[in-house]
């Protein structure tokens, strides 16, 4: 087991992405899988579950306060219910001892997903738009993803996110690692924020 | 008020009477193998009362724990077109959110959870019509007896308050705690479920200094005294998939099959019952008592001296008539047989009156037992066929639901009906 950054602790124990987001649910632990891609869920898994999980067999909500030192975590996250674009929230927590930023990602549900700020536009008004330089976790520090302020944007969903179900993401950090996240989708009746797609 | 009542009396009493004879036999025989349990149910005493209801478990709370002083039932119904699918997603929002709310914290999307973070004993049960059955295509597995209950000759049934797929209890020591908790229960199953109707009712806080003080209704009745045992020698009477080892009087019950999924779970009755203080406040206090054929005070049957007394059923008064009228509502609402007792957790209502009227009272009464057309049934027909207490109330709604069993850790409330 070669770490490929000071981040990941065991490279082949982590099933891949994809394949661990399904054996996760509500909690949407985040785990710091390897660094290679999210594409092939054969690749690096070793454990017999990860593939057979199903939603009624894989244990409910728990928050993650037990996670082992040295993972990220997404507590209470979840996705807003939509169609087109969404966004997630929840709260990142950075147990590791290295600094990470977020910097993007990926869904099987979404064209593409980014990290989102809002920010008081020259009229006054708030406006959401991609977060510049991303979303810096600091280690040993959490970092809240809320209605009106950062959040993760699912853009151009594959179809429409029901309430009830969950979504899957695999993000990005500055250094390369994927992070594996499942969240639940809930019906919110805010996040309604104004989007300025940028271009820059 | 004796005048008419005694007509009344009289006049059903005649009814009554041939009926009467063999059922007061084993009456008695149920009461006295039922003393112990006397007064032991809703408001039993506990010495400290916990400010969180446990979640996970094999049974839900809200059913036999000491009912919180603040209620709302909640009737929601399953959109057009609902699947397995739709209450699969159902159950997998309410189990982590209520999960989050009976621990005093806001569920996922909650922006102010400040407002669940005070513990308050919060309970939210969460049981199911016979409409969850069919949108799930679980008709073949519903139990016989969740289905409209008999239409009862003294309904005036109010289209309201209709019978809807999926009822939602919710109790707490705080009615800041019961406002909020459904709010967020609401708003976050749509659109996998929509509310039909809301009802909120109250009774006594239960204070230690209190403990296993009965539920007066707003008659001023002591309402509720024969109860199954909630310490678990009546559990056959309370639970499907009850231990027949640990059963008296269910035993018979507990040899029932029980209906798929709901090993742990319950049947829920709940009947919107309109109390009218106007003309009730016009009977003096003996006329009241004659009615209920209990005291007022005590609770104890007009035979008796305290509220655990038997009725005696048989004495007479200086003239020969019986001391406890054969309408009145003890005597109507006595056990025919051991297993027709049914565990009460009614609720009182106090809501605005329409314009013009003087009062909108009366009781939500909810009633959990183990096969309600075995248990419940019978009470109610007899009630409905007379009872002195008929003349001041009026059924205006009536339902009757599944009540789930308890979510394992890991599991979504109904996983083994839903599977």
């Amino acid at each position: 087991m070669t770490p490929c950054s000071p981040l990941t602790t065991s490279r082949c124990a982590h099933p891949a992405p994809r394949r661990l987001a399904a054996a996760l649910t509500l909690a949407a632990t985040l785990s710091l899988a390897a660094c290679g891609t999210a594409a092939d869920p054969g690749t690096s898994s070793s454990d017999p579950r990860a593939g057979a999980a199903t939603p009624a067999a894989v244990p409910s909500a728990s928050p993650s306060n037990d996670a082992p030192a040295g993972t990220v975590t997404l507590e209470s996250g979840w996705a807003k219910a939509g169609s087109g674009m969404t966004a997630v929230f929840g709260t990142v927590t950075n147990r590791s001892d290295q600094d990470l930023t977020i910097t993007g990602g990926t869904s099987p549900s979404a064209g593409e997903v980014q990290v989102h700020t809002m920010a008081k536009q020259a009229d006054g008004s708030m406006k959401m738009m991609q977060k510049k330089g991303g979303l810096s976790v600091p280690a040993g520090e959490s970092v809240d993803l809320a209605p009106g302020g950062d959040h993760l944007m699912l853009l151009g969903l594959t179809g429409p996110l029901v309430n009830g179900d969950d979504v899957v993401l695999v993000m990005v950090t500055s250094r390369g690692d994927e992070l594996a996240w499942t969240v639940p989708v809930r019906t919110f009746a805010g996040g309604e924020e104004t989007y300025v797609p940028e271009d820059d | 008020m004796e005048g008419l009542d005694r007509r009344a009396v009289l006049r059903t009493g005649l009814l009554a009477g041939g009926a009467g004879a063999a059922a007061v036999a084993a009456t008695h025989l149920a009461l006295e193998a039922n003393r112990a349990g006397v007064g032991s149910g809703a408001a039993a005493p506990t010495a400290v009362r916990p400010a969180v209801l446990p979640f996970r478990g094999s049974r839900q709370s809200g059913v036999v724990d000491a009912p919180q002083p603040f209620a709302a039932f909640v009737g929601l119904d399953l959109p057009e077109g609902a699947t397995r699918l739709t209450c699969r997603r159902l159950m997998r929002v309410w189990t982590d959110d209520i999960e989050r709310l009976m621990a005093a914290r806001g569920p996922l999307t909650d922006l102010e959870p400040e407002l669940a973070a005070v513990p308050s004993r919060l309970s939210v049960t969460v049981a199911v019509g016979p409409g969850f059955y069919a949108a799930a295509g679980l008709d073949a597995v519903r139990p016989s007896w969740l289905a409209p209950l008999p239409a009862f000759a003294v309904d005036r049934l109010n289209r309201d308050w209709p019978q809807t797929d999926v009822l939602l209890q919710i109790r707490a020591d705080s009615p800041v705690s019961v406002a909020h908790a459904v709010r967020r229960l609401v708003v976050g199953a749509e659109p996998l479920a929509v509310q039909r109707w809301v009802q909120r009712g109250f009774r006594e806080p239960l204070t230690d200094a209190r403990p296993g003080m009965p539920f007066r209704n707003l008659f001023g009745q002591v309402d509720g005294t024969v109860q199954p045992a909630t310490d678990g020698s009546d559990d056959p009477l309370i639970w499907l998939g009850a231990d027949p080892a640990t059963a008296g009087d269910g035993a018979e019950a507990a040899r029932a099959p029980v209906p798929k999924g709901l090993a742990g779970g319950t049947s829920l009755v709940i009947r919107r019952i309109a109390m009218n203080l106007d003309t009730w406040d016009q009977i003096d206090r003996a006329g009241r008592e004659h009615a209920i054929g209990r005291r007022l005070g005590s609770g104890a049957p007009l035979t008796g001296r305290v509220e655990a007394d038997l009725p005696d059923l048989a004495a007479t008064d200086d003239l020969g008539f019986p001391v406890i009228d054969p309408v009145s509502h003890v005597r109507r609402a006595m056990p025919t047989a051991p297993h027709e007792r049914i565990l009460r957790a009614p609720y009182s209502y106090d809501d605005p009156p329409a314009p013009g009227q003087r009062s909108n009272c009366g009781l939500v009464f909810v009633s959990f037992q183990a096969d309600p057309v075995r248990q419940f049934v019978p009470i109610q027909q007899r009630l409905a066929e007379a009872d002195l207490l008929n003349i001041w109330t009026t059924p205006l709604s009536s339902g009757v639901y599944a009540v789930l069993p308890g979510a394992q850790a890991g599991e979504d409330l109904g996983a083994a009906l839903l599977d």
